[in-house]
């Protein structure tokens, strides 16, 4: 036996590292809530902790249309924006109780997604890029103009949830802790949601589109329609995660609509590994526990992330979490 | 038998097609129909206008003149996710499979295109009856030691078997091959033809080949198209016969 060899235990850890990944990805749904109902409790404080929570649910619903389908979008902060303005204005201009307004928060951004997909989807590679994101910043300059409704450059303020008012349930969004399970519960329905899909024969006309468009319309997918679907699907996750953010916040900066969040997907999707289920929480986790601690340095935070991000395109295109699959599956 | 077979009236019609790309035309005139149940291949020297008149036939875009019939339905117009349906399958001249997809979701994809329903919901591992499809499909076109290898790990020649497994899940009556066995092996050419053979027992065939020799065995009917125009057609030995069909093509050798 030869079990003293450095060599071999190494690859019997490697072997048992292997085991717990491949059981985290058949209960992929089990794992990510699993940490992330624990997760405040790794951390200093509970805000940065649900900021992780509504961005990795928001780099989720980009992920749809970017990683399993293979369609870059830049206009995917529109979708979180109308999102975060429609639940935010309900709120605030007419009374609407939260979880009505989370609701029309999605349903906003589902018709944003149903739009600018719909003009968007005949296009292909960098021109979709582009043309989401001239779309998205159209939706910016409009809600920017809107200032009786949204705040205008100051944003929508008075976003105030504090009371649940759940019967038998004295539940306040004061106590942090309390707020990170309210939109836990959100991000939990919405991630089972999102495995459910993935599994569903839709998930393998996502695949069979990323990996083949043209041989996917032999076999008879009507490829348009299937990609706005996934784009209008992918648009409802991320005007959830604008919603749960306008709650969050109790204000609606008008930077939710600003490309830069566009890019801000973008980036966590690829940190943590495109097409990967757990890989929009870990990018997003990564990117925003990076600002946080970087900011206490210097205020050019952008500079390092931007750094770390590069480093990745270059060495590790997988992102983390997809470059960890990697090795261990080889 | 297919019941397609016993009927007199072509599966498929091709009313002077032609085609134009800006100034050059590709292909002018070409009236042709496949009979139902033969194996017509189509054949002609670089540059004639096969795979022109493939893409026309196929769906991929329409023609600049002319009308598709399809059993008798004008399908010049429709689009190419519809054929699929309507009984018509193509494979590629270029390999064309999901590449980190394996055999057997390959293929089990292509079965799910054609179920009515649209679902965003139930696993597909419920689904067995489509996991039963798709493996006996890879059996019949020999992958069936394959099924949970990436297609982009099979052999070139696996590869293009598999394309055929893909083609065959809609069931089609008309099969549209597009040089079938383009950059493959001796041996590997010799199992795709025999396999095209079996196929062409129980349906439609169509045939673009650029090998003459290849077809002359297996073929009911020749095409023969030469700088985008309709040369010849008829039975093999009346193609061999035609004095301007030796002249372009036979001539030059081995080709």
């Amino acid at each position: 036996m030869s079990l003293a060899n450095p060599q071999e235990r190494l690859t019997v850890s490697g072997r048992r590292l292997a085991g717990l990944v491949s059981l985290m990805a058949r209960h992929r749904v089990a794992a990510v809530l699993g940490f992330l109902l624990i997760f405040p409790f790794l951390l200093p404080y509970e805000a940065l902790a649900v900021n992780i929570l509504i961005y990795g649910l928001y780099a989720l619903g980009f992920n749809m249309v970017f990683g399993y389908m293979g369609v870059l979008s830049f206009g995917h902060a529109a979708f979180f924006g109308l999102g975060s303005y429609a639940t935010g204005i309900a709120i605030v201009h007419y009374g609407v109780p939260w979880l009505p307004a989370i609701g029309i928060g999605i349903v906003a951004a589902g018709l944003g997604a149903a739009v600018i997909g719909g003009l968007a989807i005949r296009t292909r590679g960098i021109y979709f890029a582009m043309v989401t994101l001239a779309l998205s910043q159209c939706v910016y300059y409009l809600v920017y103009q809107m200032e009786d409704l949204s705040g205008g450059e100051n944003g929508l303020r008075g976003v105030d949830v504090y009371d649940l008012n759940i019967p038998g349930l004295e539940l306040t969004l004061i106590d942090p802790l309390t707020k990170y399970y309210f939109v836990f519960a959100f991000v939990a329905l919405a991630v089972w949601l999102f495995s459910r899909l993935l599994a569903s024969p839709f998930g393998a006309v996502l695949e069979a589109l990323r990996e083949n468009e043209s041989r996917a319309r032999a076999c008879g997918t009507d490829v348009a329609m299937s990609k706005w679907l996934a784009f209008v699907i992918s648009g409802l996750f991320c005007g959830l995660a604008g919603a749960l953010n306008a709650i969050h916040l109790t204000i609606v900066p008008i930077e939710s609509l600003h490309y830069h969040t566009s890019g801000l997907a973008v980036m966590m999707a690829l940190l943590g590994g495109m097409g990967t289920f757990f890989g929009p929480f870990v990018g997003a986790l990564t990117f925003l526990m990076l600002e946080d601690v970087i900011t206490l340095v210097t205020v050019h935070w952008q500079l390092f992330v931007g750094a770390l991000f590069v480093f990745f395109i270059l060495f590790f295109p997988r992102g983390i979490w997809g470059t960890l699959l990697h090795w261990l599956s080889r | 038998m297919n019941d397609v077979t016993t009927s007199a009236e072509p599966i498929m019609r091709a009313e002077s097609l032609g085609m134009r790309f800006g100034g050059f035309t590709a292909l002018k005139d070409v009236s042709v129909a496949f009979p139902a149940g033969e194996l017509t291949a189509i054949i002609g020297p670089n540059g004639a206008g096969k795979s022109t008149f493939f893409n026309l036939i196929s769906g991929a875009f329409p023609p600049s003149e002319g009308r598709i019939y399809f059993r008798g339905r004008d399908i010049t117009r429709t689009p190419q996710h519809r054929f699929a349906r309507l009984g018509i399958a193509k494979s590629f001249q270029i390999t064309n499979v999901f590449p980190q997809l394996t055999a057997l979701e390959n293929v089990r994809f292509a079965i799910q295109c054609m179920s009515q329903r649209f679902n965003v919901w139930t696993p597909r591992g419920r689904f067995a009856e489509m996991t039963e499809r798709a493996a006996s499909l890879l059996q019949m076109v020999g992958l069936d030691q394959h099924h949970h290898r990436l297609a982009m790990n099979l052999a070139h020649g696996e590869q293009r078997a598999l394309e055929i497994a893909l083609a065959l899940a809609c069931d089609p009556a008309l099969l549209l091959l597009d040089e079938p066995t383009a950059g493959m092996s001796p041996e590997e050419t010799t199992a795709m033809m025999d396999l095209i053979t079996s196929l062409a027992a129980e349906r439609t065939v169509v045939l673009v080949e650029h090998k003459m020799k290849l077809v002359m065995g297996i073929s009911n009917r020749l095409i023969v198209l030469h700088h985008g125009e309709l040369l010849a057609e008829g039975t093999p030995e009346e193609v061999r016969a035609n004095d301007e069909v030796r002249r372009v093509y036979l001539g030059q050798g081995d080709r």
